[in-house]
């Protein structure tokens, strides 16, 4: 099965670094294919990015996104910019601290990431509770293999980084035990 | 009475492809004695023949690296100094001498200079100055003195030339010399002294080209201008380089070895860094 | 400490880093480039990663300088490679010229982009493919591979490298923005396992009884400098000896050879991959990324109960003729999306015994499979 996902935030937030692990540890770890392409806003700093991450049990012929499984943003323009390209049923995740929009045809589903992010003392893993979460709503790839990934390039916070996208993982969870948020993916 | 002499072997015999003569040089041209100078110079170098490399672009003095009987190269029009750079950082045991003409080297190729004279790259240039295209028959360039006339310009030349040794000195060079091809022995000591000199050596050579540049410019001998050369020509190693500037107005022609100072050359800086580096490679 | 090689196994990795990897394990030691979007990662990584493995990598004055060093580099018995992008190439087409005639083993990497001009350098195009080919006067013949995805950009630089040495011949890898930025799995074998080919080398003592370049031969050996063969190598049309000449009769003999080295090979450095055309009705043919929006298309179009297939070609230079015309003369159209404005249709259509239908797309982003599928059904109806 095709699964696509965008991940996107404002420079600095690590939204193509969350990419790229979830890329690796599919392609890597987790017995998939998968696919990363990178999208820069015009603006050199202060600017959106974006990591659009394919992942599939086959080969991956067409290696763009055509309709979102998963739009994970990290700010709240993200939200609206990227809703056109989220299929109907798919799931948005969003950093509850500084997103505010919701969407009637989608289930969304706010994670504290900020808050989890400070309670484990680095502010900058909110990307990677983003990716608990992401991880979380796909059922794909094992969480193991996105740990893995995550000490791959991050060998000196291997702790730090794996309660991070654990903590990400299991609120995720929570959240679609109580929405019933998968429906059709 | 003149009395023809017909010479049987040429003492550089073993340095020039003799069978490729005669040249293509016209009658009074200098680019035979630089060439001429060069093998002298290689021959007193110490430095065997097969560890020479020749490299040309493209014009009349291009065509000496086909007439040197060594490794050599006839390259396209201004690049000989980015091939040799490249040929030289591979092997930098090797002796590499460029030489090509201002066309060449000043003007299709003067970004290829500056640049290798700032990178201090070790290797040779010897840039034969006529002062003009004379292979594609008189157009002027970036060594024209002003005033000039040329077939592309007819009523005078109204561009300012290059000063070719304050250029090259100002761009970081380690050996900056000028000779006319009336100073040969002065020309031998120099391409001797920058093939021992590390990092990047140029002289400039002045030689006439009588059809050409001297047909319009007084000087439609080659004595014309060997003449104008012993005239005017005055040896100052010191000199103020930014007023060496030639017009051929009857100024001092000043000529010398002006610059010969020791930086690190480019092959020892990139050497440095595979030194650096090397063991350092992670596994990807 | 570490060998440098790039460790053998699974990775993931970006397309312009896997080009860098493929180039160290297929012996490349020089590099000289000129930065470009979108081909810079290949530059700089190359400055990370050959001065590890006691290699050269350094940034030239322009991209006529990089081809010049290239040679000379080669001619110095080197593995030497450049990357850039579309006005990059086009400064190039000079040196690849002189590369040519003088049978000089470079590899020239183009991660294309949108053109003409300036273009637009983040963007994708596919607008460099004839002048990959014709680019540079005269009478020229160039090898080009072009890869679709990650593991052929890595595998076609080795073969990249492989070819120029067998056939002492620039060899172009005419990539695109998206296989150069995207990342992917790609699979590095061991140093040992990798096939490399290393040119035949010059033997000075046999210059007394042989010319040095013998137009009778497929491929000559290559004279390096320094070991005492005092070759004269020529970018003037030049005889047997190496001399310039104005004979046309020894120009027809040099260029007879210098194509001939190509045009008779053509046939062992063609590749391509056939994706669902034992049935096939119509087949696309497609090449780089925009194969995979082709493949994504055709499986649309068997989905709909069209009998469709892929012919994804991988050599484009020289063009694979006998492919083309065989395949035309079992199915009944042939379609040939391309991000520009046509141009590897018209050898297609050259060769093909069927209609071929053009399916072209601005240069800024990647072609749809649902553009393809469209032309596919107009070909199937």
């Amino acid at each position: 099965m095709r699964r696509e996902i965008r991940i996107t935030g404002l420079g600095g937030q690590g939204a193509i670094t969350a990419g790229h692990i979830l890329g690796r540890a599919a392609a890597i770890y987790g017995g998939k294919e998968s696919v990363v392409t990178e999208g820069y806003s015009p603006y050199i700093t202060g600017g959106w990015s974006r990591a659009d991450v394919i992942i599939s049990d086959e080969p991956i012929d067409y290696p763009l996104i055509t309709k979102l499984d998963v739009l994970a943003t990290m700010y709240d323009e993200g939200f609206v910019q990227n809703l056109r390209h989220v299929k109907r049923g798919g799931v948005i995740i969003t950093v509850k601290e500084l997103v505010k929009h919701a969407s009637q045809d989608h289930k969304v589903l706010p994670i504290p990431a900020i808050e989890v992010a400070e309670r484990l003392g680095r502010r900058i893993v909110a990307n990677i509770v983003i990716l608990g979460a992401i991880v979380a709503v796909l059922g794909t790839p094992p969480l193991e293999s996105v740990e893995k990934a995550l000490a791959d390039r991050f060998p000196k916070a291997v702790d730090l980084n794996r309660k991070a996208v654990q903590q990400g993982f299991s609120i995720a969870s929570e959240l679609l035990a109580s929405v019933d948020v998968l429906e059709g993916g | 009475m003149t009395q023809v002499v017909k010479a049987q072997r040429h003492p550089r015999d073993s340095l020039l492809r003799s069978e490729r003569l005669p040249h293509i040089w016209c009658p009074g041209c200098g680019i035979g004695i630089v060439m001429a100078a060069y093998a002298d110079a290689i021959e007193a170098s110490g430095i065997p023949p097969e560890k020479h490399v020749c490299i040309s672009g493209i014009g009349c003095t291009g065509r000496v690296s086909g007439y040197m009987r060594l490794d050599s190269f006839h390259t396209t029009h201004g690049r000989a100094i980015a091939f040799a750079t490249g040929l030289s950082l591979v092997r930098p045991d090797l002796e590499v001498t460029v030489i090509s003409g201002d066309g060449d080297i000043c003007t299709i190729g003067g970004n290829h200079l500056i640049h290798a004279a700032r990178r201090n790259v070790d290797i040779n240039v010897i840039m034969v100055n006529n002062f003009n295209y004379g292979m594609t028959g008189g157009q002027h360039g970036g060594t024209t003195p002003l005033g000039a006339k040329t077939y592309t310009s007819p009523y005078g030349n109204f561009e300012a030339p290059f000063n070719m040794p304050y250029l090259v000195a100002a761009a970081g060079a380690s050996f900056v010399a000028r000779w006319t091809t009336l100073h040969v022995r002065q020309l031998i000591n120099a391409i001797k002294r920058m093939m021992s000199v590390e990092g990047f050596a140029f002289i400039e050579v002045i030689s006439p080209c009588p059809p050409t540049f001297g047909e319009f410019n007084n000087f439609p001998e080659a004595i014309d201008m060997m003449e104008y050369f012993r005239k005017y020509s005055v040896v100052d190693h010191n000199a103020d380089l930014s007023k060496i500037d030639i017009r051929l107005q009857g100024e001092p022609l000043v000529v010398g070895n002006f610059v010969d100072r020791r930086r690190p050359s480019y092959q020892e800086l990139v050497q440095e860094t595979i030194r650096k580096a090397s063991g350092r490679g992670e596994s990807v | 400490m570490s060998s440098g090689l790039p460790r053998p196994g699974v990775h993931f990795m970006m397309g312009n880093f896997a080009c860098v990897e493929a180039a160290i394990l297929a012996g490349c030691r020089f590099f000289a480039g000129y930065p470009i979007t979108p081909s810079s990662e290949i530059f700089e990584r190359a400055c990370v990663r050959f001065p590890q493995v006691g290699g050269i990598a350094v940034e030239m004055e322009d991209e006529m300088a990089s081809v010049a060093a290239l040679i000379g580099a080669a001619y110095a018995g080197a593995k030497a490679m450049t990357a850039t992008s579309g006005p990059g190439f086009s400064l190039m087409m000079e040196n690849i010229g002189l590369a040519f005639i003088m049978e000089a083993p470079i590899v020239i990497v183009n991660v294309q982009r949108a053109g003409p001009s300036t273009g637009i350098p983040t963007l994708i195009g596919q607008g460099d493919v004839m002048q990959a080919r014709w680019g540079s006067h005269g009478d020229i013949e160039t090898v080009v591979y072009s890869p679709s995805s990650v593991q052929e950009f890595f595998d076609l630089t080795i073969k990249a490298f492989n070819t120029a040495e067998r056939l002492r011949t620039p060899v172009i890898v005419l990539a695109d923005q998206l296989v150069g930025l995207m990342w992917e799995k790609v699979v590095i074998p061991t140093a040992e396992d990798v096939e490399v080919v290393e040119r035949k080398i010059m033997d000075p003592r046999l210059l007394s009884t042989r010319p040095p370049f013998d137009y009778s031969v497929d491929v000559n050996p290559m004279p390096i400098v320094g070991t005492g063969c005092r070759v004269n190598i020529d970018s003037l049309t030049h005889d047997e000896r190496g001399y310039p000449t104005t004979s046309q009769e020894i120009s027809d003999k040099m260029l007879r050879y210098l194509l001939g080295k190509i045009r008779n090979h053509a046939r062992e450095l063609w590749m391509y991959k056939e994706f669902m055309t034992d049935d096939a009705e119509v087949v696309v043919v497609a090449y780089g990324s925009t194969a995979r929006s082709s493949l994504n298309a055709i499986k649309q179009a068997r989905a709909r109960g069209i009998k469709a297939g892929l012919l994804q070609l991988i050599t484009l230079w020289p063009f694979p003729s006998d492919v083309i015309e065989r395949l035309s003369q079992r199915v009944n159209a042939l379609v040939v999306p391309e991000i520009n404005f046509g141009q590897l249709v018209h050898p297609v259509r050259e060769y093909a015994k069927c209609p071929v239908i053009n399916v072209n797309w601005a240069p800024g982003s990647l072609i749809e499979p649902h553009v393809i599928l469209d032309a596919v059904e107009v070909a199937a109806a």
